[in-house]
């Protein structure tokens, strides 16, 4: 199992690695002078030279590539070409928000997909059943800037106006104190991830329920509660568990809109003005930061399911 | 006997191939989840397609004061944030959405197709090579990927189509990988190589064609998410720009004054909902009729 956890944890850094190439390709090495890009066609060329000199622009994109890796390494990640404060500086508050909004969103999302999974899959094929069917088929598919915006106009506004609709959190105020603000967002996440490890918990339950082992536990005489959820649930978990790690890395990308549709100011938001205002080194440090969640997660997961999995974690020994 | 003749005996004859469609539509009809799915996204669609030529004012035009509400100067759902028509403009906005998301999926869905039929067939060291690049690029959330080049190239229309295009492509080829792994191993593609039949050959017209199930599931998922993907650029403000009548532009316009004038947002709002969840409920029945089929139901 080490010898396993090892290779998976270089193959981790191995992607981090490539991860960091495509985010500095595809910003500062594409065709097109990013300088020119943030000043505007009508820059002067005095100015361009500057910023070209400033961003070191100048020099051979390799070398521009290790130095900018050689800061993420050691934890400067530049100055922000909008606000000329240090990038840690400008997303270190933002990316507490947005980590404790994604936390309180799985918190809340993974435990209840998978009772609504073990729920439908106890009376498959029933009304119930169907209908969580396609109301999780339903939410799936809807894209969350529209879900936040459903939810706005159900909670937020003239029918009935009990939450706030714009996440007012002051600068320097972590979101946890002000937990009302979070509600919403975090509801539109929880519906967003919720259909599909729920559906997924549903499909591997019923499978599981049709095994020998769970008739076998019934034959014997064991209660409903103590089938389901000693003997069907612990086995049904592992796919729930590799979607769940999917979902939570998938959250990283939603907070983008998400956190834009509440103003939520967290990382998502700090992004979309990043790139509205091509301010680069901050649009790299948050790809950088989101994709690493991506590669962790799926690390964690994959541990995870060596821990839940009693096969899988004797097989070293 | 050809060598394609010899490798069709082999496999699935064209009029079989037929009559499997056929018995596959029954299927995926037959389903309440799918018929509503269809007339769903038939409806949004004609809504696209059809409704700039039914829009009665100039969509850009302005015709009345700002968030005039509905019913007002003779505009059946008011005007916008800066008084033009919300019905001529929800008429006009589905348009951009809908091409946008269906080139970015055919281009996607085409290439993921492409790379994991060349991975399941070639295997070994290129599968290996392919799929990993194909990870790499899987670790960003679609959005971001697409911000990323949007960052640098500015928001432009073909580029939106085309980046997020190639953030499905490695999600796309894996599925298309996973089916064809276990077509490749079939006698018909044995019989196909025996006959020294060349590579894009055999990849394009042995294994396609056995794969075109799981393609079509794969199109309208992606088709789902190219709808959602784009109409959140747009909704953003990072992807088709004001003053264009799109959807995704108007639910961002229009949600400040939403407590004066709702229509602004809830039509686009709708329409956008509609349009994933038809497509969505059509691509779930039809997965399930092949599931079924496969299962001899």
């Amino acid at each position: 199992m080490a010898t396993f956890l090892l290779k998976r944890l270089a193959f981790g850094l191995l992607t981090l690695l490539l991860v960091s190439i495509v985010v500095f390709a595809a910003t500062q090495a594409l065709p097109g002078n990013a300088a020119i890009a943030i000043l505007g066609r009508n820059a002067t060329p005095a100015r361009v030279a500057a910023l070209t000199r400033q961003l070191h622009l100048n020099r051979p994109v390799v070398a521009q590539y290790t130095s900018w890796l050689g800061g993420v390494v050691t934890g400067n990640l530049g100055i922000s070409a909008a606000t000329q404060q240090p990038v840690t500086q400008y997303i270190g508050g933002r990316l507490a928000n947005s980590g404790f909004l994604v936390l309180v969103s799985a918190a809340v999302a993974i435990p209840l997909s998978i009772l609504l999974g073990v729920w439908m899959a106890v009376r498959r094929d029933r009304p119930a059943d169907h209908t969580m069917s396609v109301l999780t088929l339903g939410l799936a598919a809807l894209p969350e800037f529209v879900i936040g915006i459903a939810l706005v106009l159900l909670l937020a506004t003239n029918l009935s106006h009990v939450l706030p609709a714009v996440s007012l959190i002051p600068p320097g105020e972590h979101a946890w104190n002000v937990p009302r603000e979070v509600i919403l967002p975090a509801a539109t996440l929880v519906l967003a991830v919720t259909p599909y490890i729920s559906r997924i918990m549903r499909a591997s339950m019923v499978e599981v329920l049709e095994s020998d082992y769970v008739t076998m536990a019934r034959l014997k005489g064991l209660s409903d509660r103590t089938v389901i959820w000693r003997h069907a649930v612990p086995n049904a978990i592992v796919p729930a568990i590799q979607v769940s790690a999917l979902q939570l890395a998938y959250m990283a990308g939603g907070v983008v809109v998400v956190e834009y549709v509440f103003s939520y100011p967290g990382i998502g938001a700090a992004l979309v003005d990043g790139v509205g205002n091509r301010d680069i080194p901050v649009v790299q440090a948050l790809a950088l930061i989101i994709a690493a969640v991506y590669v962790v997660v799926n690390l964690l997961a994959d541990i995870v399911t060596i821990l839940v999995t009693p096969r899988l974690r004797t097989a070293g020994r | 006997m050809s060598a394609s003749a010899a490798a069709e005996a082999l496999g699935a004859p064209a009029e079989l191939r037929q009559r499997q469609w056929a018995t596959l539509a029954r299927a995926t009809l037959r389903q309440w989840r799918a018929r509503i799915g269809l007339a769903i996204f038939l409806l949004m669609v004609l809504i696209a397609l059809v409704g700039p030529a039914l829009a009665p004012h100039n969509p850009d035009a302005f015709v009345a004061a700002p968030n005039s509400p509905a019913g007002q100067h003779g505009l059946l759902f008011g005007s916008d944030y800066i008084g033009r028509d919300v019905w001529s403009r929800f008429l006009d906005g589905g348009r951009s959405i809908l091409g946008m998301a269906v080139a970015a999926t055919a281009l996607g869905v085409g290439l993921g197709t492409l790379v994991g039929l060349t991975a399941a067939y070639l295997s070994g060291l290129i599968d290996e090579a392919l799929m990993r690049v194909a990870d790499v690029f899987m670790a960003f959330p679609q959005i971001v990927l697409a911000l990323l080049v949007v960052t640098a190239l500015g928001p432009k229309v073909w580029l939106i189509i085309l980046v997020v295009g190639i953030s499905h492509a490695p999600r796309t080829a894996r599925v298309i990988r996973g089916a064809a792994q276990q077509i490749v191993e079939r006698d018909f593609v044995k019989a196909a190589e025996a006959v020294g039949e060349p590579r894009r050959r055999i990849i394009f017209g042995e294994l396609l064609p056995n794969v075109t199930s799981p393609l079509l599931v794969e199109f309208g998922l992606r088709l789902t998410y190219s709808i959602g993907l784009i109409a959140g650029l747009n909704f953003i403000g990072l992807g088709i720009q004001p003053p264009a009548a799109d959807w995704g532009v108007m639910i961002n316009e229009n949600r400040l004054s939403v407590t004066v004038q709702p229509w602004g947002v809830l039509l686009p709002v709708l329409a956008i909902a509609l349009l994933t969840i038809g497509t969505n409920l059509l691509t779930d029945g039809f997965a399930r009729a092949t599931i079924g089929i496969e299962r001899g139901e």
